[in-house]
């Protein structure tokens, strides 16, 4: 792991020209594992304006400074795996030939299209309200009279339900103990309740998958 | 170091200068007697959470499950932020009291958000947010004055509120100075750095008065050991330091580190205030996580103490016990959480008990004198990240769990199950009160290199859903729910703020939708509620002039509700 990481050293943060790092390039620590380094005063203040550049760029939350973003591979799960999986726990609902064919192609980034898949769909990029895959939570309520209102919906608490039906209209109805009735048709309910049921295997095997489905 | 510096007003209406060594005139009579703070909560409000208990349990019954739906607003008041503009100020403006030892331009002042617990003493508020403090009329809302310091810059992420002590306010800053100012006018006493700034240290809790003491938490994201200072509240000084990991060799907990160098750079920030128990002068107080937050590779064993509930002696700092409540963690699931002392019963036999609901899903009861462990328990309904329980009754951590460069999907989310808005606990139900928080994440490792990890770098976070969320109530001898209040929600937020109970048998706290709401403390149904926005802080009452009022925070503006 070589020596102490200097971005978060109390000597480096503390330091202001070098004056705290200059005793401990000469060997102040050399007890400590430190040897003393030939270094003129002038190449080791360099060192110091030049870790200091460094700590200018770390980030937010203690994260270091941008550096060279490794290329990581997150496909390490098994491709016929994953099939086995959709088969079994997908295909009730969608299909690899169907509506998730070029799914691959419409996302080709794995990180996102793991991402994707898992929350359900939801934030597919481009997506916008008037996409054809969009599948909008709907409401259908039925008043204490037995009028029934059905429309996408807009708002939901314990107080207020509000939907927007078909034609662009927004009703708003008050929510008093059981009424009115509110059945509410969400298509990612299913996907919410299979996350607790994912092995992060199953969730890599499929994910390997999906990005064969070009 | 305790640097007393000069004080002056802002602008024309100017209140008496101090000169620089000259301490504001003490009074010896009059203001909040410390002594007064170990009583239970009930008509004002003089520390972070009202009494030393942390149950945020009101004695108040004029506003109860049959009154409360006539509670209607009283008044609203939004608090300015900075200095003041420059030039004459309107006759009969409210003063503005200037310190800090920053430039005019550190600070980037927009509107404050009010994330901590707002002192009620003698019909005064005292509120703050970070660089500022508040004095507001609590009959009709108006500003009396405002404090506000100037900042050497750091994060501002929140502050947690102020402490009283005889005539004066304690709070602390950013930059990590504690400053003492006079409650009756605002003017500065004294102030002192009680952290390193270079180091990246900033200050955010309420700090906690304890007779003489002034017990002070601080934080940092950047690898640093976590501290608790004790001060006098007289002269600002240093009594005491408690480090939260080990600091030099032999020093306990060091074997559940690699390395001295790894404990000293492990984190365990002391975030959140604590409680304290006058029986044994224990203050009992929760630590944040290890760090490097996500990389747990540097850093292999438990890394104590780091994510444990701790008890201190006040009068010395000395550790009587602690217990872990999340072993090497590796998801910034700190245990900043205010943990709340309970009287109870467990087997039929009166206990000293504390528990508290962890970030990280699960809740514990122990005991509060010796820290003998009770019950361990899961709460949040999805969380996935344990493996087994310890015999200890500690929850033993499933590293596959931890970031990985594929992905491993985890509930909680970051913020976790419950996060530092505080819990409460009614006596009259034997309930403990929390949100729920039951959210999913992928978490990927993003730097594989731990060198690279440092503070809370090194992984990338994409959020997939969330299983339902909920207002909670636990009976603290199993850890079991007793009942749910799901929150719909469009979106998968939950609850917002903490939690108020009352002997009303009302619980206040903010929904998610931007409704402020009581419910029946003892089934969770929604009795009340006003949509006045996302609530920021914990809702808090107390009583003036026969009057119980009800108070929270959206954002910049206060609303407080009454009885006509």
């Amino acid at each position: 792991m070589g020596g102490p990481n200097l971005l978060r050293s109390a000597v480096m943060l503390n330091d202001q020209s070098g004056e705290r790092l200059l005793p401990i390039i000469k060997g102040s620590r050399a007890d400590a594992g430190m040897p003393a380094i030939e270094l003129s005063e002038a190449d080791a203040k360099a060192v110091a304006i030049y870790v200091h550049s460094v700590l200018a760029t770390a980030r937010a939350q203690g994260a270091p400074p941008p550096g060279d973003v490794p290329a990581l591979n997150v496909l390490v799960g098994d491709a016929a795996a994953g099939e086995i999986y959709f088969k079994e726990k997908c295909v009730s609902c969608h299909s690899a030939s169907g509506d998730l064919a070029g799914i691959a192609s419409r996302v080709p980034d794995a990180v996102q299209l793991q991402n994707l898949w898992v929350a359900g769909g939801r934030n597919e990029p481009n997506d916008t309200e008037n996409s054809p895959g969009r599948r909008d939570v709907t409401a259908t309520i039925t008043t204490a009279a037995g009028a029934k209102v059905e429309g996408r919906l807009d708002r939901i608490d314990d107080f207020i339900v509000s939907i927007v039906l078909a034609d662009g209209t927004r009703r708003t109805f008050r929510r008093v103990d059981d009424s009115p009735k509110i059945e509410i048709n969400d298509p990612l309910a299913v996907h919410r309740k299979l996350l607790e049921t994912y092995f992060d295997r199953d969730m890599h095997n499929v994910t390997a998958f999906l990005v064969t489905l070009k | 170091m305790t640097t007393r510096r000069a004080v002056c007003a802002a602008v024309l209406l100017v209140s008496p200068v101090l000169l620089a060594g000259q301490t504001a005139a003490p009074q010896e009579t009059g203001g909040v007697d410390p002594a007064s703070l170990r009583r239970p909560l009930a008509e004002s409000w003089p520390s972070y959470s009202g009494d030393y208990t942390g149950r945020r349990f009101s004695a108040l019954t004029q506003v109860n499950r049959r009154t409360v739906k006539t509670l209607t607003l009283a008044w609203v008041s939004r608090v300015a932020t900075g200095p003041g503009a420059a030039g004459r100020r309107p006759a009969g403006a409210p003063p503005i009291v200037i310190g800090g030892h920053g430039s005019e331009d550190a600070g980037v002042i927009g509107p404050a958000t009010i994330k901590g617990s707002i002192l009620q003493v003698d019909g005064v508020l005292y509120v703050t947010a970070p660089d500022h403090v508040w004095a507001v009329d609590a009959r009709d809302g108006r500003e009396l004055w405002r404090y506000y310091w100037k900042t050497r810059g750091g994060t501002h992420i929140g502050n947690r509120g102020a402490a009283i002590w005889k005539n004066y306010l304690f709070f602390e800053t950013p930059d990590n100075y504690l400053v003492s100012i006079d409650a009756r006018n605002g003017q500065e006493r004294w102030n002192v750095e009680i952290a390193d700034f270079e180091e990246q240290y900033f200050s955010t809790p309420a700090p906690i008065i304890v007779d003489n003491h002034v017990l002070v938490g601080t934080g940092n994201d950047l690898d640093m050991p976590g501290f608790l200072q004790s001060f006098d509240a007289e002269t600002g000084k240093l009594e005491w330091k408690f480090y939260t990991v080990p600091m030099n060799p032999g020093d306990p907990g060091l074997e559940s580190w690699p390395s001295l160098d790894a404990a000293r750079h492990g984190g365990g920030q002391v975030w959140v205030p604590g409680v304290y128990d006058p029986d044994t002068r224990l203050y009992i107080f929760g630590t944040g996580n290890p760090t490097p937050a996500y990389t747990g590779v540097a850093r292999r064993g438990d890394n104590l103490f780091t994510c444990s509930l701790i008890a201190v002696h006040v009068d010395t700092g000395k550790m009587a016990w602690y217990f872990q409540t999340s072993a090497h963690d590796t998801h910034d699931w700190d245990s900043a959480q205010t943990p709340i002392l309970i009287d109870g019963a467990i087997d039929g036999r009166p206990r000293k008990l504390v528990s508290t609901a962890s970030r990280n899903g699960y809740f514990y009861t122990l005991d509060r004198v010796t820290g003998q462990h009770i019950v361990t328990r899961r709460f949040g309904t999805a969380t996935n990240w344990a493996k087994h329980l310890r015999f200890s009754g500690v929850v033993e951590p499933d590293l596959d769990k931890s970031a990985t460069i594929p992905g491993t999907l985890v509930s909680p989310v970051e913020g976790g199950v419950t996060n530092w808005p505080p819990a409460a606990f009614s006596p009259n139900t034997g309930l403990f009160y929390t949100h729920e928080k039951n959210g999913f994440n992928i978490v990927y490792l993003s730097d594989p290199d731990p060198r690279g990890s440092m503070g809370l770098g090194g992984k990338t976070v994409a959020n997939v859903g969330s299983a339902p969320n909920y207002l909670t109530a636990i009976d603290y001898k199993t850890g079991k729910v007793v009942w749910r209040h799901a929150f719909p929600s469009m979106t998968g937020t939950g609850g917002a703020g903490g939690v108020l109970a009352t002997a009303g048998d009302l619980l206040f706290t903010g929904d998610a939708a931007g409704n402020f709401v009581a419910f029946d403390a003892t089934n969770g149904k929604p009795l009340w509620h006003s949509r006045i926005g996302t609530i920021t802080n914990a809702p808090q009452t107390h009583m003036i002039d026969g009057r119980q009022y009800v108070l929270a925070a959206v954002g910049d503006t206060l609303y407080a509700f009454v009885m006509y």
